[in-house]
């Protein structure tokens, strides 16, 4: 008969299975607070603060000391290299900070996309390198997840077979490196949101690039029971002519994802892409109360759109530090709802309105 | 507005061929109720009369369906369709009245069996594909003008040391797609059977591993060809150890691990998955239906049954050619189409005894 060597034992699938359970608990998603340097400094720049390491680790302080109630929502955090062995002013570790609060702790793996010579500006994503090395000493020292980040982009000639093979590639070959090293990965293969193309064009295209991720997953064996998917949610692009509601984006992200994503995913976490905190957070609700089939958890991992009102607090200064930690737990609480297809709206923030787009986004 | 920076997906299916699809596909998944496999070709239907020592000539061929179909019109309660051979297809009651028309009258959908049998892949440990590509358009659209509302084709796969290759997987999941996607244009439901063959002694992980490889080249495909899976149906084998496996799983054991495999594989828009029963006795058929409804997963379609013979075997028993015996045979009918109908929700209490209950009716290397 032909061979299927064992290569994770029932110990080590029952932690994983476990750790993505808890990741996707009714009512709680991901803060990803992974920005890179680079990233963090254009978030910065908008409100006027220097990007030393000081002001990124008082920044990560304030998001990581928020009341524990918190907690109730925010399932895990995603953490940079950097913010992951970073300290509170009195020394305790950020990664022990979040575990006291019931807070799973997550690290981005990736070391940033590449080009793919001979595309129309494609690119898939670097950090194999090493990686189950990086990944053990990550569960040493606290992480329980990880993320990778894939770009994929809809233009005349894209996303190619090329890209989208290539990038489910490289995502299994994390994913399978990181169960390896007990740690569930987070799969994202991201349909940038960048162009004029219609909302049945991006619901297209999401599903070929589910169907070329989960093939891949096949082939390298990754135990899909012990790991999560953060996907774009299906919009039209961000400057096409024609409006949808978030009723019609919904029901969209709803047949891409039962077209592409096998029941045994335990949860599907977003990303929030360029879109407002407000919008993030009402999508998120239509796509939970979008008819079925709908087997897996589906919340969210938000960047921006959990921070953009936190920042907007912020602007760099001590005094407001607790003013824009109430700006996280109303995101926090406000998107919990969402994940359980139950929020009213109205719970609006600084920022609750703004287009958070960035054009091409890289990182 | 310029559509020039995005890619084309030109329309191939509109909403009203979409609704159409997907309205039939969910009628004969409709809880409760399953499908009556008739389509035994001329060499295999053989096979079955051989034992009760009836000739294979048209005209027994034709008797032993009427005595299937004509049965009272209760059956329609378990039997959401029935698949059909082309000879069959065509052919009429005693009194002239087409097949399809009776099963019509009764609420039953009928499906007709497009393939042309496996065909070799040279250079292979004795790997198959299915031919019947060839004029499939025309001919779809033919069944449908003439009552059939989906269509089956049966792929082979065989677990060897070897086996299955990069390339039976690659090819038969292809030959799938594009017979699924033939048929929808022509507004029948494909049911998709990738059948991964019980014969070897291979344990019950393996059986799993397998079944889950075929299903994700399987699915690939479909994506790949562009497939509306709403208006599909997959019919898989249950996952079970290799006939001569000298280990013995339980059917939990084998229930489980089908929830795995279809779980791991199978996009939650499929509607249904319609088991075949390959060799297995009429009552494990049933039993193992029953419990792959009763455990716990995630199981967002239907699970329910496409038997052959493990419908038929206590009514050929029975029936053993003879007319005298029609009502009797019918009732085996019944009783196990009932049984298989509790079975599809997980309900089935066991005991619902038939002539041929117990008796494996496997066929070695069966291909066809």
């Amino acid at each position: 008969m032909p061979s299927f060597p064992q290569y994770l034992t029932a110990e080590q699938e029952n932690e994983l299975r476990r750790i993505a359970n808890a990741i996707v608990a009714p009512g709680k998603g991901i803060l990803a607070a992974d920005e890179s340097t680079g990233t963090i400094g254009k978030r910065f720049a908008s409100i006027g603060v220097e990007n030393t390491e000081e002001n990124r680790r008082c920044y990560r302080e304030l998001l990581f000391t928020a009341d524990a109630s918190v907690a109730e929502n925010i399932s895990g955090v995603i953490l940079f290299h950097e913010t992951f062995y970073q300290k509170t002013k009195d020394g305790t570790p950020f990664v022990k900070i979040l575990k006291d609060k019931g807070i799973i702790s997550g690290i981005k793996v990736d070391k940033g996309v590449v080009p793919l010579a001979g595309t129309d500006g494609e690119s898939t994503t670097q950090g194999l390198d090493s990686l189950s090395e990086r990944c053990a000493q990550y569960k040493k020292d606290g992480a329980d997840f990880a993320k990778w980040r894939c770009v994929l982009k809809i233009g005349a000639h894209t996303p190619t077979y090329q890209a989208m093979f290539e990038n489910g590639n490289v995502l299994a070959r994390y994913a399978s490196i990181c169960q390896q090293n007990g740690l569930v990965p987070i799969v994202e293969p991201e349909v940038l949101c960048d162009g004029d193309h219609d909302l049945e064009t991006a619901q297209k295209v999401t599903e070929q690039v589910l169907a070329f991720t989960y093939k891949a997953l096949a082939d390298h064996h990754v135990f899909l029971e012990g790991t999560l998917l953060k996907p774009n949610m299906v919009t039209a692009g961000q400057s096409c002519p024609k409006k949808y509601t978030a009723e019609q984006n919904g029901k969209a992200t709803v047949v891409a994802l039962s077209r592409g994503v096998p029941a045994a995913v335990p949860g599907i976490t977003f990303l929030s892409g360029g879109q407002s905190e407000e919008d993030s957070t009402l999508n998120l609700n239509a796509i939970n109360n979008a008819p079925g089939p709908k087997p897996w958890a589906l919340t969210f991992s938000f960047g921006r759109a959990l921070q953009a009102s936190v920042l907007k607090a912020w602007q760099g200064k001590k005094e407001n530090v607790k003013a824009a930690q109430e700006q996280l737990l109303v995101r926090a609480k406000a998107n919990g709802l969402a994940a359980m297809g139950k929020f009213q709206g109205g719970q609006s923030g600084k920022a609750s309105g703004e287009s958070l787009f960035v054009a091409n986004h890289s990182y | 507005f310029s559509r020039v920076n995005m890619p084309v997906f030109p329309q191939y299916l509109t909403p009203k061929q979409e609704e159409e699809l997907r309205n039939i596909a969910n009628a004969i998944v409709a809880p409760g109720k399953g499908i009556l496999a008739a389509d035994e070709s001329t060499g295999s239907i053989g096979k079955r009369f051989a034992p009760i020592n009836v000739e294979n000539s048209e005209e027994n061929r034709r008797r032993y369906r009427d005595l299937l179909f004509s049965t009272d019109k209760s059956l329609a309660e378990n039997i959401s369709g029935v698949i059909m051979f082309h000879e069959t297809f065509y052919q009429k009651t005693k009194d002239g009245t087409p097949f399809t028309k009776v099963l019509q009258d009764k609420g039953i959908i009928p499906g007709i069996k497009v393939d042309k049998g496996v065909v070799p892949l040279a250079g292979t440990e004795d790997e198959c594909t299915t031919q019947g590509l060839d004029g499939l358009s025309e001919r779809c659209a033919q069944y449908k003008k003439d009552g059939a509302q989906f269509a089956k084709w049966r792929c082979v796969l065989k677990i060897q040391q070897y086996t299955p290759s990069y390339q039976a997987m690659l090819e038969n999941a292809n030959v799938l797609a594009r017979y699924a996607s033939i048929c929808q244009q022509n507004g029948l439901v494909p049911i998709v059977e990738p059948e991964v063959l019980p014969d070897g002694e291979h344990d019950l992980e393996t059986a799993q591993k397998v079944t889950e490889q075929v299903l994700a080249f399987t699915y690939k495909a479909l994506a790949d060809h562009h497939v509306y899976l709403e208006g599909t149906l997959l019919k898989p084998n249950m996952v079970t150890a290799g006939m001569s496996c000298t280990k013995k799983f339980s059917k939990e054991d084998n229930a489980r691990a089908t929830i795995l495999a279809l779980s791991r594989t199978v996009p939650p828009a499929v509607p249904g998955v319609t088991f075949l029963s390959g060799g297995q006795s009429e009552e494990d058929a049933t039993q193992n239906l029953n419990l792959i409804n009763a455990i716990k997963g995630p199981k967002p379609w239907a699970l329910t049954f496409s038997f052959g013979r493990a419908l038929q075997a206590s009514v050929l028993k029975v029936w053993e050619g003879k007319d005298e015996n029609v009502a009797k045979a019918q009732a085996e009918l019944i009783t196990r189409a009932k049984a298989n109908g509790l079975a599809a929700v997980g309900k089935y209490q066991g005991g619902l005894d038939s002539a041929a209950g117990g008796q494996s009716l496997f066929v070695a290397q069966h291909a066809y």
